[in-house]
């Protein structure tokens, strides 16, 4: 569904990405990972838009996408969040999604339509707080949620989730990680999933790209990715726990 | 009670012009005609301004809009009907030449404000260098239409009442106009904008169209109050009119009175212009520029204490005011 081919990133002289290339299929529940700076938030940023690749190309079902807006390459379908949260601070929690709901999609529903389905991905995200209210009022963890549920209202076919768990407390992992599994089983998202608490995301993906200093170092299925010496060595010797 | 305020408002607008305000009845007029079209062009500013788009340059929409006007009129005797549309049209060519390049290049906050500031210095400069056109820094004066006291084709009337309403109708169609944008889908994703572009655009609003929207629509009623201001005053000047010193005058009596509400430009631009004639009516010429160095020192004392501006903070203050248990408790709705 999403192939990359070659893809580099420089800023300045840094390679933060060098000539990854990189195939996600149609309803893959895809894990990323890779040591701090290693560019999972690089590729993210290159595939949504941010910024255009500097090399190599990005195709969605075929169509190059690179050096698209990200406005129009959330229209095509793909969403993602920010590792560090990014709400829109002046409106309300469920403005925050039912605008995503409404601008997501190219052919925009009613307000109303919108906010009713902003309450659903809310529900479905688990976020407790009252809709009103402003995301100020959220901690870390919902601060989290927000910005699953503004991605996930958009309708994406293809799910970007940059660290979804990171500062959430045991139990809102094992839930929020559950709503990543059943975004992909239940609506048939395809998810790419950015994570460094290994445990939890090896025991959920059906693949595992690796990425050091920006290179695609390994791929494959969590428990060969895990035995995987380059892999190993990249993470300074630790083994990655499986369970 | 909340809807019938503004309605007593209205009604007291329109018999205004029969209120038995004494000798000074034709100058009062006089100041609330030049207060409702400062206003539209305040009102016009808020919305950009509400969403961080800070324009220091809405002097180049406003003379774009009345000396398209009365020029047309001056020399080809188009009438203000076809003149007005050709001055939208203008200031909105212009607002497209400042605004794509900016917002498509991600010219925001400061920056923006000082390109717009050279726009109004630019379009101020252009007026005063096509003298033979414009009359330079000595200004123009719109031709008079003749044929009697009324003349609907040139938008020219002797009786002062006649252009009150005009006035009064263009500041209603403003402030619609803010509200529209107000309660629509539009203001979250212009909120989200000015707070995050990035995040903005990837939740899939569009956000160069959406500044360029906002700009064009701001520029075409501040080129509106420019035609207005023309026809009205009937003496243009390019001090008055574009530059500096009117962009400046605009952004103060917005921020006074306050951009997040609707009747905050309008307050702002009240105050500002019955200050400036009372001090003119009670000094003469004796404390000339005195108006602005007040202004200048409330406008300080209102940004550090009440951001939300004059009207806008005072509401705030007026709604957050301690109630009685009973008051303070929703009412029940019959089902
Ligand atoms: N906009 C930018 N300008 C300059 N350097 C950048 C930029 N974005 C990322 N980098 C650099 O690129 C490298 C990769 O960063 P990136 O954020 O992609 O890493 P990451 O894998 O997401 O790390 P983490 O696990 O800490 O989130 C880092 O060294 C970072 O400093
Ligand atoms: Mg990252």
């Amino acid at each position: 569904m999403l192939s990359l081919q070659n893809v580099s990133k420089t800023f300045g002289g840094f390679r933060a990405l060098l000539r990854v290339s990189l195939e996600v299929r149609e309803g893959e529940f895809l894990g990323l990972i890779g040591p701090n700076g290693s560019g999972k938030t690089t590729l993210f940023n290159c595939v949504s838009g941010v910024f255009p690749p500097s090399e190599g190309s990005v195709r969605l079902r075929g169509e190059a996408i690179d050096g698209l807006t990200p406005d129009v390459i959330c229209h095509r379908g793909i969403a993602r969040t920010f590792q560090i949260p990014r709400p829109f601070r002046k409106l309300s929690i469920l403005e925050n999604v039912a605008l995503a709901a409404h601008f997501g999609h190219p052919t925009r529903e009613s307000d109303a339509q919108a906010r009713a389905r902003a309450r659903d991905v809310l529900r479905l995200i688990g976020l407790p707080a009252d809709p009103e209210a402003r995301p100020g009022l959220l901690g870390a963890a919902g601060l989290k949620k927000l910005e699953l549920a503004r991605a996930l209202a958009t309708g994406p076919a293809l799910l970007l989730a940059d660290e979804p768990l990171g500062g959430l407390d045991p139990e809102e992992m094992r839930q929020t990680a559950d709503t990543l599994r059943r975004i992909r089983d239940e609506m048939g998202v395809t998810v790419v999933w950015v994570e460094h608490i290994m445990a939890t995301l090896m025991r959920l993906v059906d693949r595992v790209v690796v990425l050091d200093h920006g290179e695609k170092i390994a791929e494959g299925s969590p428990r060969a990715v895990a035995e995987d010496l380059r892999v190993i060595e990249a993470y300074l010797g630790e083994k990655i726990a499986l369970e | 009670m909340k809807r019938a305020l503004p309605l007593v408002g209205l009604h007291v607008l329109v018999a205004l012009p029969w209120l038995p305000l004494g000798p000074a009845r034709l100058y009062i007029l006089h100041v609330v005609i030049l207060i409702l079209i400062w206003s539209v062009v305040g009102t016009a500013w808020s919305l950009m301004g509400r969403f961080g788009l800070v324009s220091l340059g809405h002097g180049a929409f406003l003379g774009v809009g009345a000396y398209t006007t009365v020029l047309l009129w001056n020399f080809w005797g188009v009438p203000p009907w076809i003149g007005t549309p050709l001055a939208v049209a203008a200031a909105c060519f212009l607002a497209l030449v400042l605004g794509y390049p900016c917002f498509r290049f991600r010219v925001v906050g400061h920056y923006f404000a000082l390109v717009t500031l050279a726009l109004g210095e630019v379009i101020r400069l252009l007026i005063i260098a096509e003298r033979d056109w414009t009359g330079g820094s000595l200004g123009v004066t719109l031709k008079d239409a003749g044929a009697g006291a009324v003349n609907l084709v040139a938008l020219q009337f002797a009786d002062r009442r006649v252009f009150y309403f005009i006035a009064l109708g263009v500041w209603l169609a403003g402030l619609l106009v803010w509200r529209w944008v107000d309660r629509s889908m539009t203001r979250s994703a212009l909120e989200a904008i000015g707070e995050d572009e990035t995040a903005a655009a990837s939740v899939g609003i569009p956000v160069t169209r959406f500044k360029l929207k906002i700009t064009l629509l701001s520029a075409t009623l501040t080129a509106v109050g420019g035609v207005l201001y023309g026809q009205y005053v009937t003496y243009l000047d390019p001090g008055t009119l574009a530059g500096i010193g009117v962009s400046l005058r605009i952004v103060f009596a917005v921020v006074l009175g306050g951009m997040y509400t609707l009747l905050g430009p309008t307050v702002g631009t009240a105050l500002t212009i019955a200050l400036a004639e009372y001090l003119r009516v009670a000094f003469g010429v004796r404390f000339l520029g005195m108006a602005e160095t007040i202004y200048g020192l409330a406008l300080i004392l209102i940004i550090i204490f009440l951001p939300a501006g004059l009207y806008g903070g005072l509401r705030e203050l007026w709604r957050a005011r301690p109630r009685p248990l009973a008051a303070a408790t929703p009412p029940v709705r019959p089902a």
